[in-house]
């Protein structure tokens, strides 16, 4: 049983607690919870004055109910009024109340920065105590502000005991994480180091993390605790377990303080000072030796603490970089760690080593662990496990091993978890193209893996193989050899049929000579995949045979039966139907020599770096910075396929087309390469046609001019046949701006299609439900949206849509699809939804803008007059404000406004501005990279019909979207 | 740093939640249940950590009661995972042999508890000694 009577124990919230633990229901519970809470409200609002006791109880009740789970909604005046009593027991319950309860632009806050100031300045030890924590727990804006110039006095000055010294550190950071700007600087931050010399180690302890997080903005404001760190840290690991008594734990001496020290020094470069050089690479050598030592306890807890700051020691060792030995011998002690019994031992030494394996002088001694590394990946229970036996196998792998390493990554692919497949594929197909063994090794490889997991090999990897193929002409034959025979599986994924159908398009006349690949049966077996295939594919098979009619003369007439065929002709699928109608007008017409022009062997792709890569990095952003690191540090690259020395990542874009695209023309290219990376559709297709999209029009002069642009760019010029147009759809400019102050509703609609819109937002976050309505009694087949991000905006929004499930929307029915949306960066243009479907045979395109702008990422800040005036005065750099006169466009009337205002995120504040008829509001821009605060006046002139906008914002980009979107709402 | 702590048992109901980061109270909620969705499926051969959202979470169980801190993932797995034992090991000093209903019937003391030993998502407060002298003195007044 529980002693609740102990200390100063409330008898009746033990039995109120009882009670609820009691009910046998929730509704009973609830009961319980009305009762209390109105036995509650009838003594607050009593005419008796409650005793500090009874307040402190029913305060206490309240928390309690509030951390069931129930909303509470009074009670918060008398917490605060708990605050100024003088008894602890009292003081303590209302921090506590206020604490939990209070969000952060709460008036509360307001009331009780009064009562926290008077406990600060308090002689009450206990009571600065109290106050402090109350600020580090809710560390909000206006505490900083008020209360930030008061802490570092607690901090420096010689009078303060040391429990205060050691809250007032981590209040200081809490609020230096909040606001900056609010902690002054001063003399305090020279003196701050010297903490580290204190005796009180728990004084240490709180000064390193507040040091530590202050150093990563300013380094050189605190260069000199790196010698302070140096010597506490040295005084810590040589003394003995008794030396420190109350802060040895299991043993180990000052394990946490000890990790922060070498956490904080990780800010720094090795120090120059050869001394401090010397006696900190003597504590890492300690710290080394302390491991191979006997174990001081068998319990868990101390080997967790020694190892605590081993891994931390080597962290520090690998993030200098500099000592050999050091570096070795840390390498062996993880060796060690990889076979130990503790799963996670084996887990932290696997990712601690794959740091190692970057280092050019522990590169060799990592790779001695390969064995045991493969072990884990085919052993461990724990897939976290796995995926770091991945990582470091990833990480050791050079040229000397990746035979080995590829062999076994492709080995485990087959029975990977799905979680990690994905990138399992990437980083094969990294492997393979960075370190081949010989070119044919690295075709077989990227077809293994296609044909192990196929669904999990991204455009990246087939494009990439197809360039390489391309640029290698020695591999060509052997490729086409290999990628006939894939295809001979009765089942094979089509991402094989894919590169099969590139490469022997490009290069099957190499492999016709043998009968049993003769250019017949070429054909045959590609065409026999043909109709189990999505349509790029088949364009792309459709490319490959009118390649085929160049390369064999001789099967020319079954190949044009092909195109011939109805099912090509007349498709419903556009772009099948014009390859169908080019080719087969292509092969017709022109001569033989005008047909080897045009569909000449593809030019070799200039270098650059591996679009797998960029995907990569992408996926795992801290994968990239070990990738830039080894290859920053190694004296020489390592040979990688294509032999170019500008090709390290650091020279190249990152953003890398895919391989194709190389041979379009110039102009063309710039458009596509940003569609590529977001619309798989007609990428996939386009390229194939880029090699003679404009002999393609010489050829079938029936065709309109912009044909060939169409396969490249589904926002060029269309042709007329189809009732396929790339200009915005009517009227959908103005459903567009409605959606600023909204978030559900139509956003289109003609005589065929309807489409909803349903969004939500919250932070830098959003999601879109479009609902896909067919109002004829006919399907749509073919039903593709598609949404990308023109221009800038790729970098600013990050959109991701859910492919449909289904291709055809049956008539009367609806069809859903999420899109979700994270804002990266402020952004003026809106993603582009372009919806492709075939309506009764005829194909039709409606482009429309995403109802996604900038203030939908938009949160209302609330704040008093005088906040807002300082904010105000503050914002009055050029740029920051914008101000626009202009005639209403819509009648003027104060409630629409507000709720225009309300809709568009602002949060109003009222009684700031004298005249009532005017409008103040403020507001914040969650974007991913910054939060961006704004400022708003608007002043109405009925007489004039005139308003007067005033935006201040911190960035001038903000300023003028906003102003633009509002200037249409009114 | 530490982004909070949660105390829950096997049930799911949770025993303390200490945030030093702003959530608001649904994501509160949720990051509850993610949480204890992600730690209850996992056995005694796992490993202490997992990653969760763009964080991490160590953790440790002790009887029915699962401890967790989250933190961020390039921080020191092996010390948070001491500072959960630490901690419970103040919390069986202090209650005298700790059971999941001390926690419950004085959760307004395990928040003292917390605030000694952790403040503003960083450890504050190491030795078992001075917390528990500190606390013994706060016990004693009024």
């Amino acid at each position: 049983m529980p002693n609740v009577a102990k200390g100063d124990g409330m008898r009746g919230l033990a039995v109120f607690i009882s009670d609820i633990r009691n009910c046998k229901s929730k509704e009973a519970e609830q009961k319980r919870i009305n009762k209390e809470l109105a036995n509650i409200r009838s003594k607050f609002k009593g005419d008796k004055t409650l005793d500090g006791y009874s307040k402190k109880k029913y305060v206490c009740k309240l928390l309690f109910i509030f951390l069931l789970g129930h909303d509470i909604d009074f009670g918060h005046m008398e917490a605060v009024n708990l605050l100024s009593s003088n008894k602890y027991t009292e003081k303590q319950i209302g921090y506590l109340f206020i604490s939990v309860l209070v969000n952060t632009n709460s008036d509360l806050i307001r009331l009780i920065i009064g009562s926290i100031k008077n406990d600060l300045l308090s002689r009450n030890a206990v009571h600065i105590c109290l106050a402090l924590q109350c600020i580090a727990n809710i560390g909000s804006k206006e505490m900083a502000e008020s209360l930030a110039p008061e802490i570092p006095k607690l901090i420096v000055s010689g009078e303060t005991i040391d429990a205060v010294k050691q809250s007032a550190c981590l209040c200081l950071l809490r609020l230096f994480r909040t606001s900056p700007d609010t902690v002054p600087s001063g003399e305090w931050t020279q003196r701050v180091g010297h903490l580290l010399n204190d005796q009180h180690l728990g004084v240490v302890t709180a000064a390193t993390s507040l040091i530590h997080t202050l150093a990563q903005k300013t380094p050189e404001d605190f260069k000199n605790c790196v010698s302070l760190a140096i010597s506490r840290l040295s005084r810590i690991v040589t003394s003995s377990y008794t030396d420190l008594q109350d802060y040895t734990y299991y043993f180990v001496p000052a394990p946490w303080l000890s990790v922060k020290l070498l956490r904080l020094l990780q800010v720094y470069p090795p120090p120059e000072d050869p001394a401090a050089r010397g006696r900190l690479n003597e504590c890492l050598e300690t710290i080394l030796n302390k491991a191979q030592e006997p174990p001081k306890s068998k319990k868990v807890q101390h080997s967790n603490a020694k190892n605590a700051v081993l891994f931390e020691a080597i962290n520090l060792i690998i993030h200098h970089d500099t000592e050999p030995t050091l570096l070795v011998r840390a390498c062996n002690q993880l060796g060690q760690f990889l076979q130990h019994r503790e799963t996670n031992l084996r887990y932290l030494a696997l990712e601690s080593m794959c740091l190692l394996a970057s280092s050019e002088f522990s590169h060799e001694a990592v790779k001695k662990h390969m064995d045991t590394v493969i072990t884990a990946l085919k052993t461990e229970r724990d897939v976290s496990v796995r995926q770091r036996a991945v990582d470091l196998l990833y990480g050791m792998c050079d040229k000397s091993n990746a035979e080995e390493i590829v062999a076994e990554m492709l080995a485990y692919l087959e029975t990977a978890d799905y979680s990690i497949r994905e990138e399992m594929v990437l980083k094969v197909a990294i492997l393979a193209e960075k370190y081949p063994v010989d070119y044919t090794w690295y075709v077989d490889t990227i077809l293994n893996l296609i044909r192990i997991a196929g669904d999990y090999v991204s455009d990246e990897v087939w494009f990439r193989v197809i360039q390489i193929v391309i640029n290698r002409d020695d591999v060509q034959g052997y490729a086409a050899k290999v990628v006939f025979e894939a295809l001979q599986a009765p089942a094979c994924h089509e991402n094989m049929v894919k590169v099969g159908g590139y490469i022997l398009g490009e290069f099957g006349n190499l492999i016709a000579g043998d009968q049993r690949s003769s250019p017949m049966v070429q054909f045959q077996l590609l065409h026999s995949k043909y109709h189990l295939c999505s349509a790029p594919t088949r364009g792309l098979l459709l490319s490959t045979y009118i390649k085929f009619i160049n390369l064999f003369p001789e099967i020319k007439g079954q190949l044009q039966d092909v195109l011939r065929n109805n099912n090509n002709l007349r498709n419903a699928d556009a772009e099948l139907q014009q390859r169908a109608i080019e080719y087969l007008q292509l092969s017709t017409v022109a001569s033989q020599d005008v047909l080897a022009t045009v569909l000449e062997e593809m030019p070799p792709f200039p270098e650059r770096e591996s679009s797998i890569l960029a995907k990569l990095k992408k996926k795992k952003p801290n994968v990239s910075d070990i990738e830039v690191v080894k290859e920053g540090k190694k004296s020489s690259n390592p040979p990688t396929l294509n032999n170019s020395a500008a090709n390290t990542p650091e020279a190249t874009p990152a953003s890398a087309p895919v391989p194709v695209m190389a041979a379009a023309p110039a102009p063309v290219q710039s458009a596509s390469d940003d569609l590529l990376g977001l619309s798989a559709g007609p990428a996939a297709a386009a390229p194939i046609t880029n090699n003679f999209a404009a002999p393609a029009s010489f050829a079938a002069p029936a065709a309109p001019a912009g044909g060939g642009g169409l396969l490249v760019d589904v926002f060029d010029t269309p042709p007329a046949q189809n009732n396929v147009s790339s200009a915005l759809a009517p009227q959908a400019e103005e459903n567009f701006f409605k959606f600023a102050i909204k978030n559900n509703g139509v956003l289109f609609e003609n005589e065929l299609l309807q489409i909803g819109v349903k969004a939500e937002y919250k932070g830098n976050l959003g999601r879109l439900g479009l609902f896909y309505g067919n109002k004829t009694s006919y399907p749509f087949q073919f039903f593709t949206p598609t949404v990308s991000c023109p221009g800038e905006l790729a970098s600013a929004l990050n959109v991701q849509t859910k492919p449909l499930d289904v291709n055809t929307v049956e008539g009367g029915a609806q069809v859903q699809q999420i899109i979700n949306v994270e804002c990266i960066s402020d952004f003026v243009d809106a993603p582009v939804l372009s919806i492709k479907f075939s309506y009764s045979g005829s194909m039709q395109q409606i482009n429309l803008m995403l109802p996604v702008m900038l203030n939908k990422f938009f949160e209302p800040v609330e704040m008093d007059a005088t906040t807002f005036f300082n904010r105000w005065k503050q914002l009055n750099s050029p740029g920051q404000e914008e101000q626009k006169i202009f005639k209403a466009t819509f009648p003027i009337d104060s409630d629409t406004s507000r709720t225009k205002l309300l809709g568009f995120g602002f949060g109003l504040l009222d009684g700031v501005d004298p005249n009532p008829d005017n409008f103040v509001g403020a507001g914040i821009i969650k974007a991913q990279s910054s939060q961006v605060g704004c400022l708003l006046r608007l002043e109405p002139n009925m007489q004039a019909q005139m308003y007067r906008l005033t935006l201040r914002t911190s960035s001038t980009s903000v300023t003028t979207r906003l102003a633009d979107l509002l200037l249409k709402l009114f | 740093m530490i982004r909070f702590i949660l105390i829950q048992n096997r049930a799911g109901k949770t025993r303390l939640a200490k945030w030093y980061m702003q959530f608001d109270d649904d994501e509160k909620q949720k990051l509850i249940e993610e949480v204890h969705a992600c730690v209850t499926v996992r056995d005694a051969k796992h490993t202490n950590f997992v990653e969760f959202r763009n964080f991490k979470i160590v953790y440790r169980r002790y009887a029915g009661l699962y401890f967790c801190i989250c933190v961020d993932v390039n921080d020191n797995n092996l010390m948070y995972l001491e500072a959960i034992h630490n901690f419970v090991e103040v919390l069986n000093e202090y209650f005298h042999n700790v059971c999941e209903l001390d926690l419950v019937f004085n959760f307004y003391k395990v928040y003292s508890v917390v605030d000694e030993m952790f403040l503003a998502g960083e450890i504050r407060e190491t030795s078992q000694t001075k917390v528990l002298k500190q606390l013994l003195m706060l016990g004693s007044l009024e």
